[in-house]
C-alpha cells in the first residue's frame, strides 16, 4: 500500500461516511414525517441557489476552515484540541481590543492587528492546555473542556460587566466604528454594478485560504513540520533524533489555538460587527467533524467546510420551510459523522484501503498479462 | 450565614449534586474497566428527554425513570459496540455521543411536541415528589439537629436516596466483590484479567451497561424533579461537571461523592453570594461557578494533589495484543 492508495481510501472512506450520515438524517426526516428528498433539495437550493445563501454558506465555511485547521494542526502532534470553541472567545478579547483602540483606522490596516491580537489572545489561551499536556501528562481533552467552560464564564463576565452598552439588557458590545467593518463581497459586487443584497462573506475568507495555504507549506515543506510530524508519528524517536517533544506540542497547539482565534475577526468585524455571547457556540465540535473529514489535511478541510458550511445555510432554510424539521438536524449529521469517523477507524478506511489496493493490484497484474501474451 | 441559611443552602447543594453523583458514578464504573466516557453529558441529556416524554405521555414517574433508563443503557450500548468491539477511539465515540444527544433530543423534540424543543410540562402527579420524614415537622423547631433532619435527611425524592445508595453499593461492588476486583485490574492491566480466564470485552460491556443506566437516571432526574419537563439543552454541562468530579475525586466512589457535593455547594452558594462584597470586592457570579473547573484543571495541573487515573482507560484492548 502507498501514500496513492491510503489517500484514495480515505477520501472513499470519507465520502461513506458523508453518504451514510445523509441517509439517516433522510430516514430522520422521514421518520417524522417529511419528504427526505424535498427537504434535501431544499437545504440545497438554501445553501447554493442564491447569490445570499451562497454567501452565507461560504461564511460559515470561512468559520469552519478555522475551526478545521485549529484540530488538524493539533493532531499533527497526536493533540487533540477540542477547545476551538473557548479559544475563539478569547480570540474575540484581542479582535474587541483591537476595534476599541483604533476606532479611526480603515478596516484594512486594523485587519493585521486584529488578526495577530486575536490569535496571540487565543494561543495564550491553549498555552495552559497544551503545557500541561507536554509536560505534566494530562489529557489535552479534559483540560481544553474545562477550559471551554471558564472561557464562556470569563466572556459572559467581561460582555456584561465592560463591553454591554450602558443602558443595554442584550448580552453584546456595542457597535465597532463603521471604518472597521471587513469589506464585504457584495460591496464589491454593487461598485461593480451590480445589485446584491447584504451577506456576511468577507475579504476573511481570503485570510482562510491563505491560512490553509500556510498550514500546508508550515507542516509539510518546513523542517519544523517535519519535527512535528515525527513527534505525531513517535514521540520516543523524535526525541532520540534530537527534537524536544513537549516544545513542538506546545508549539502544536497554541499555533492551533491561533487558527481558531481567527473565528472572531471573521465574525465580529465581517459579520455581526459587535461582539455577542456565545458567536462560536457549536464551532469547536464542527471543527472536529471538519477535520476527521477532511483528513487533518488543509486540502480535505476545505470541501468539508463547505461541506458544513452548507448543511448550516441549508438546514436554516429547510426549518423555515419544514416546520417540524428543525435545523438540529444538522446537529444530529454532525454527530454521525463524528461517529462513523471515530467508531470505524479501524473498520472504514483499512477496507476502503485494502479495495483501492485491490483494484490497483489486478490492474497491474491485467497490464503485466496483456504484455505477456 | 444563620444557621437555617446554612441549612437550606445545604439542602439545595445536595439536590443539585444528584444527578452530577449519578453521572459521575455511572463514568467510574466505565472508566474503572478502562473506557474513557466523555459521553455522560449527552446520554444525560438522552435520558432527560425519555424521561420527560415517557413522563408526560403515560403520566407516571415511573414511566419516565424507565424510559431515561433504557435510553441511556441503549445509548451505551451503541458506544460500547464502537469502543469495545470496533476498537474505536473512544474519545471521539464519546464526543459523537455527546453531539448526537444535543441534536436528536432537539430534533425529536421539535417534530414530537411542537413547543421549541421542550416536552409537556409534567403535572405533580407525573414528577416523583419529596419524601416527608414521619415527625419532620414536629422536630424542626429542635436546635441544629432539627432542620438537618426536615430539610436535608428528610424532603428529598427516592431518587436522591437512591443516589446515597447506589453510591455506598458501588463502592462495595468495586472493592468487596470479585466482580470488583477484576473490574479494577480491567482499567490497569487488561492482560493480566485476559490471563485469568476472563473476558475483557464482556467486562467492559457490563461496566457500560451499567454507566448508561446510571446516566439515564441521572436525565431522569433532571427533567423529573429539577426541571418539570425536558428542556433544550438542559444537562448544560452537568455531564462534564461529572467528569470533573470523577477526575477531581480520584475515581474512587467516596470521594468522588464529596467531589459533586463540594461542586455543587459552589452552585448553591452563587444565590447567596451574590451580591456580598468580599473585602471591598465584589465576587463575579461567573467566578463561583468556575471553581469546579478551576479546581480541577488544578488537580490535573499537578498543583493541588495528583490525578492518575486508570492505566489503560482509553485504550482498545485486542487478545494476544502487546
Amino acid at each position: 500500500m502507498n501514500r496513492a492508495t491510503t489517500t484514495m481510501g480515505g477520501l472513499i472512506s470519507a465520502l461513506i461516511n458523508i453518504t451514510v450520515a445523509l441517509m439517516i438524517g433522510g430516514l430522520l426526516i422521514a421518520a417524522v414525517g417529511e419528504d427526505p428528498f424535498g427537504a434535501f433539495s431544499v437545504a440545497f437550493i438554501g445553501a447554493f441557489g442564491s447569490a445570499e445563501g451562497l454567501s452565507y454558506t461560504l461564511h460559515y465555511a470561512t468559520n469552519f476552515v478555522f475551526a478545521g485547521l485549529a484540530v488538524a494542526i493539533a493532531a499533527q502532534a497526536m493533540q487533540f484540541n477540542i477547545g476551538g470553541e473557548g479559544q475563539a472567545y478569547i480570540g474575540a478579547l484581542g479582535t474587541m481590543i483591537v476595534c476599541l483602540l483604533f476606532p479611526w483606522m480603515p478596516w484594512w490596516a486594523a485587519l493585521p492587528f486584529a488578526m495577530a491580537a486575536s490569535m496571540t489572545f487565543a494561543a495564550g489561551w491553549a498555552f495552559i492546555p497544551a503545557y500541561m499536556a507536554a509536560k505534566r501528562g494530562s489529557h489535552l481533552v479534559i483540560t481544553t473542556i474545562m477550559f471551554n467552560f471558564l472561557a464562556s464564564l470569563l466572556m459572559i463576565y467581561l460582555i456584561v460587566n465592560h463591553f454591554r452598552e450602558a443602558g443595554s439588557m442584550i448580552p453584546a458590545s456595542g457597535p465597532i466604528a463603521d471604518g472597521l467593518k471587513l469589506l464585504r463581497l457584495d460591496q464589491v459586487l454593487n461598485r461593480l454594478g451590480y445589485d446584491t443584497v447584504e451577506a456576511p462573506l468577507n475579504v476573511m475568507s481570503l485570510i482562510a485560504l491563505a491560512a490553509c495555504a500556510a498550514a500546508v507549506f508550515l507542516v509539510w515543506h518546513t523542517r519544523w513540520g517535519y519535527e512535528l510530524r515525527a513527534v505525531g508519528a513517535n514521540p520516543e524517536a523524535a526525541a532520540f533524533a534530537g527534537v524536544n517533544p513537549s516544545r513542538l506540542i506546545i508549539q502544536a497547539v497554541c499555533l492551533s489555538g491561533g487558527f481558531a482565534g481567527l473565528i472572531s475577526v471573521n465574525e465580529i468585524m465581517g459579520a455581526q460587527h459587535r461582539l455577542m455571547l456565545d458567536f462560536a457556540l457549536g464551532y469547536g465540535f464542527t471543527g472536529i467533524a471538519v477535520a476527521m473529514i477532511g483528513a487533518n489535511h488543509p486540502v480535505g478541510i476545505l470541501p468539508a467546510a463547505i461541506l458544513f458550511g452548507a448543511l448550516y445555510q441549508g438546514g436554516a432554510s429547510l426549518s423555515f420551510l419544514f416546520p417540524s424539521v428543525s435545523r438540529d438536524v444538522v446537529t444530529v449529521l454532525q454527530g454521525l459523522v463524528v461517529l462513523f469517523a471515530g467508531g470505524l477507524t479501524h473498520v472504514l478506511k483499512p477496507a476502503a484501503t485494502a479495495l483501492v489496493d485491490a483494484f490497483v493490484v489486478k490492474a497491474t497484474q491485467r497490464r503485466a498479462n496483456v504484455s505477456w501474451n | 450565614m444563620e444557621l437555617i441559611d446554612m441549612v437550606l443552602v445545604s439542602a439545595s447543594a445536595l439536590r443539585l449534586a444528584i444527578p452530577v453523583v449519578l453521572a459521575a458514578i455511572g463514568g467510574l464504573y466505565a472508566e474503572r474497566s478502562g473506557i474513557v466516557d466523555i459521553g455522560l453529558e449527552g446520554k444525560m441529556l438522552a435520558g432527560a428527554f425519555a424521561a420527560g416524554a415517557c413522563a408526560a405521555l403515560a403520566g407516571s414517574p415511573w414511566a419516565g425513570l424507565a424510559g431515561g433508563i433504557t435510553v441511556g443503557f441503549v445509548i451505551s450500548m451503541m458506544q460500547a459496540f464502537a469502543s469495545i468491539t470496533l476498537r474505536g477511539n473512544q474519545i471521539v465515540i464519546g464526543l459523537a455521543v455527546n453531539i448526537l444527544a444535543s441534536g436528536l433530543t432537539a430534533f425529536l423534540g421539535v417534530a414530537w411536541f411542537d413547543r421549541g424543543g421542550q416536552t409537556p410540562t409534567l403535572d405533580g402527579a407525573s414528577r416523583f415528589g419529596a419524601i416527608r420524614f414521619p415527625f419532620a415537622d414536629q422536630v424542626a423547631s429542635v436546635p441544629v439537629v432539627g432542620p438537618v433532619y426536615r430539610y436535608i435527611l428528610s424532603d428529598q425524592t427516592i431518587l436522591a436516596y437512591a443516589a446515597f445508595a447506589i453510591v455506598a453499593l458501588s463502592w462495595a461492588i468495586l472493592y468487596r466483590t470479585s466482580f470488583g476486583l477484576r473490574l479494577r485490574a480491567c482499567g490497569d492491566k487488561p492482560e493480566a484479567v485476559a490471563t485469568a480466564g476472563i473476558s475483557v470485552s464482556g467486562l467492559r460491556y457490563t461496566t457500560m451497561a451499567i454507566n448508561g443506566m446510571l446516566c439515564g437516571m441521572a436525565g431522569a432526574y433532571l427533567s423529573l424533579v429539577q426541571g418539570g419537563a425536558f428542556f433544550r439543552d438542559m444537562t448544560a454541562g452537568q455531564g462534564f461537571m461529572a467528569l470533573a468530579a470523577l477526575i477531581f475525586g480520584s475515581w474512587k466512589p467516596g470521594r468522588v461523592l464529596a467531589a459533586c457535593i463540594l461542586f455543587a455547594f459552589a452552585d448553591a452558594m452563587q444565590g447567596w453570594l451574590q451580591g456580598t462584597q468580599l473585602v471591598g470586592f465584589e465576587i463575579p457570579v461567573q467566578l463561583i461557578q468556575a471553581v469546579p473547573y478551576l479546581l480541577t484543571i488544578l488537580l490535573l495541573g499537578g498543583i493541588v494533589g495528583r490525578a492518575e487515573g486508570p492505566a489503560a482507560a482509553g485504550k482498545p484492548y485486542l487478545m494476544g495484543e502487546r
